[in-house]
């Protein structure tokens, strides 16, 4: 097999892999634990390389499409179809370049990670075959260029995403839990669908690309704006529909809960695509753009406000993963709120592109170093077996790696300089304020309190005198301490290096969000 | 009006649905709610990829009357989806249905306003 063909059928394999590995792992079991836990780590890292890979050529070489059913994956249009392209399109861009990356990464460390936390419980074959159903629906998610296509993969990570937030029944709480999102994330898929039938109905087609170039924004178009953006918010956790965040995160294993958060960045990307890929300027964006722009400082404000008084240490994180999914919708918003300006000398190009950038690249490093602090969390829960903060203390004496990288993500994520938090949040600062210094003084607030609260929790978990009860606890086992640290070391590259980041990466994704003709043009190939 | 009427049927077994949730306690009800409200995608579905006076599909079956003048053929992309869309509905329901099984065996009751133990 060459490298042409391997690059050509990415985007099929990189969700076709997870799949196999999902149904095929409680097979392996049958004969030995041991082989079917290599099988799902070496399937995991194949499925990362594979996603980097494919990320690498098509932000060197240009978008891949990848066309379902065809004897040629390339053929957009079939010959006979009059114009129309009739089958399922994958459409890698390099906006679904850089969530593969992200996937890619969380992915791997969460499941070298999620072994030896796993290990002493039953079922463990069905928990690797949800994780990598999970990993597989996000990035079906990512890489579709087809509206049907991106519900179902929204249904199949929302069904996997709620049997692993229930996996540990835990006396019913956590299936409570499981059952909240479940019900609220399937209610949101339904509205979904009714928005892609309003749109299939007018416009005869279920491609993004096909429908964005004949989009009209009559009513019908409003309707289904309203019913895909507030489900596509809810699952990201914007702070309206945010109720579920809180009890999914806290109560999932804390392999489950770093990926969550990237299934909730994938909403967000979904999101961001209908914006701006579908509708683009047809749509009224200095309104939609405020609106998107309140939803953000709302969740950034109630977020951290909620979080300051939490007493479990993965219910107060998952409060602060509301507050900082504000930050990437205050970003794009502005980035959205001046779109319309868009010629020479524009809001767009003098706040507006910044902004956006920095919303964007505020999602690769939320979802390392939030990853990283769930992971650190669920590291001292699983040696302590506590999660109330007044009852932790003194762990820094015997969990001396952990507490390094608890500093690490803890810092990160209250935007201290040498790390990467710092990098998103000054660039979505200076061009916020360009735009409106209100809200760059709510976003540094916001930071500040941030700070404030982990400051708590790092003082009540580690620092203090050893306490008797915990006089055994050890730090956490090797392949917990490899999952931390990938995503400790992402952080730090992403802090010291910031530039290499966002020339390589991020800009390219923002330029493949905010150039709706270079989308369409890779399916409807001009002469 | 005849035309509209599957739409506002659709509007009516969705609001029907969306209210049975809504003020319903029991969580067997909340999710007969749920499947309402699938229901009535699923007749949005068939209902916008209804054509009238047209044929299935299938060009070997064809009635030859039909054929020329060429009559027009629906596009079954619709029923492809719906036919989704009812699979992943049925999967939804065994999931929730399943979770309903274990809150009842650990909580012993099925009203939603005692079932708030993830507090604080």
């Amino acid at each position: 097999m060459n490298l042409d063909s391997l690059v050509k059928h990415s985007p099929a394999l990189v969700v076709a892999l997870p799949l196999l590995l999902a149904f095929s792992t409680p097979l392996w079991s049958r004969f030995n634990k041991q082989l079917r836990n290599i099988w799902v780590v070496a399937g995991m890292c194949m499925t990362t390389l594979l996603g980097l890979f494919m990320a690498y050529n098509v932000l060197r070489y240009g978008p891949i499409t990848y066309v379902f059913g065809a004897s040629d994956p390339t053929q957009t249009i079939p010959h006979d179809s009059g114009g129309i392209p009739i089958r399922i399109i994958f459409n890698v861009d390099a906006m679904s370049a850089f969530m593969v990356i992200i996937i890619a990464i969380v992915g791997l460390a969460t499941t070298i990670y999620a072994r030896p936390s796993e290990l002493r419980r039953k079922g463990l074959n069905s928990f690797y075959a949800l994780l990598m159903l999970l990993i597989a629906g996000v990035l079906g998610l990512v890489c579709t260029g087809d509206l049907f296509n991106m519900f179902v993969f929204f249904e199949i990570s929302s069904l996997a995403g709620a049997a692993l937030v229930a996996y540990r029944i835990d006396k019913g709480i956590a299936v409570e839990a499981g059952l909240k999102y479940a019900l609220i994330s399937t209610v949101g898929g339904l509205f979904f669908l009714i928005a892609v039938a309003l749109l299939y109905g007018q416009y005869g087609s279920l491609n993004i690309a096909v429908i964005a170039k004949m989009m009209q924004f009559t009513r019908l178009d409003r309707f289904a704006l309203v019913f895909i953006t507030v489900p596509l918010a809810m699952k990201a956790g914007a702070v309206p529909m945010h109720m579920w965040t809180p009890d999914a995160y806290s109560r999932a294993p804390s392999s489950i809960t770093a990926f969550l958060v990237v299934s909730s960045q994938a909403s967000l990307y979904a999101l961001f695509r209908i914006l701006f890929t579908l509708y683009n300027v047809t749509l009224d964006c200095r309104t939609f753009g405020w609106i998107i722009i309140i939803l953000g400082v709302l969740s950034m404000f109630i977020g951290v406000t909620m979080a300051l008084p939490q007493k479990t240490v993965k219910r107060l994180m998952a409060y602060h993963a509301i507050s900082q999914t504000g930050y990437m919708l205050l970003g794009v918003g502005v980035g959205l709120a001046t779109l319309c300006d868009q010629d020479k000398g524009g809001a767009f190009d003098v706040c507006g592109r910044t902004a956006m950038v920095g919303g964007v690249f505020h999602i690769i490093n939320h979802a390392m170093y939030k990853g990283l602090l769930f992971l650190t969390a669920g590291a001292v829960i699983h040696r302590t077996g506590v999660r109330n903060l007044e009852e932790l203390g003194g762990l820094g004496h015997s969990m001396k790696l952990t507490m390094v990288f608890f500093i690490i993500g803890a810092l990160s994520i209250a935007g201290i300089p040498p790390f990467n938090g710092f990098a998103s949040k000054i660039l979505i600062y200076e061009s916020v304020f360009m735009f409106s210094p209100y809200l760059a003084i709510i976003a540094i607030l916001v930071s500040i309190l941030t700070l404030a609260s982990f400051v708590k929790v790092f003082h009540s978990m580690f620092m203090g005198p050893k306490l008797p009860k915990f006089a055994e606890v050890k730090d956490a086992p090797t392949p917990m301490m490899f999952g931390m640290g990938l995503l400790a070391v992402m952080i730090v590259i992403g802090g010291l290096f910031p530039t290499i980041v966002t020339e390589n990466i991020v800009e390219p994704a923002v330029t493949a969000l905010t150039n709706q003709s270079a989308y369409i043009r890779t399916i409807f190939i001009l002469p | 009006m005849l035309a509209n009427f599957p739409f506002i049927a659709v509007g009516i077994i969705a609001i029907a649905g969306i209210v049975t949730m809504l003020l319903r306690v029991n969580i067997i009800r909340i999710i007969m709610g749920l499947t309402l409200l699938e229901a009535a995608g699923n007749f949005l579905l068939v209902a916008i990829g209804y054509r009238h006076n047209s044929i299935a599909p299938i060009f070997t079956s064809a009635p030859e009357e039909k054929i020329r003048p060429p009559a027009e053929m629906v596009l079954p992309t619709v029923q492809a989806m719906t036919l989704t869309s009812i699979v992943i509905g049925v999967a939804t329901l065994a999931l929730l249905l399943s979770f309903v099984m274990a809150i009842y065996r650990d909580y012993g009751t099925l009203d939603c306003r005692s079932i708030r133990k993830l507090q604080g």
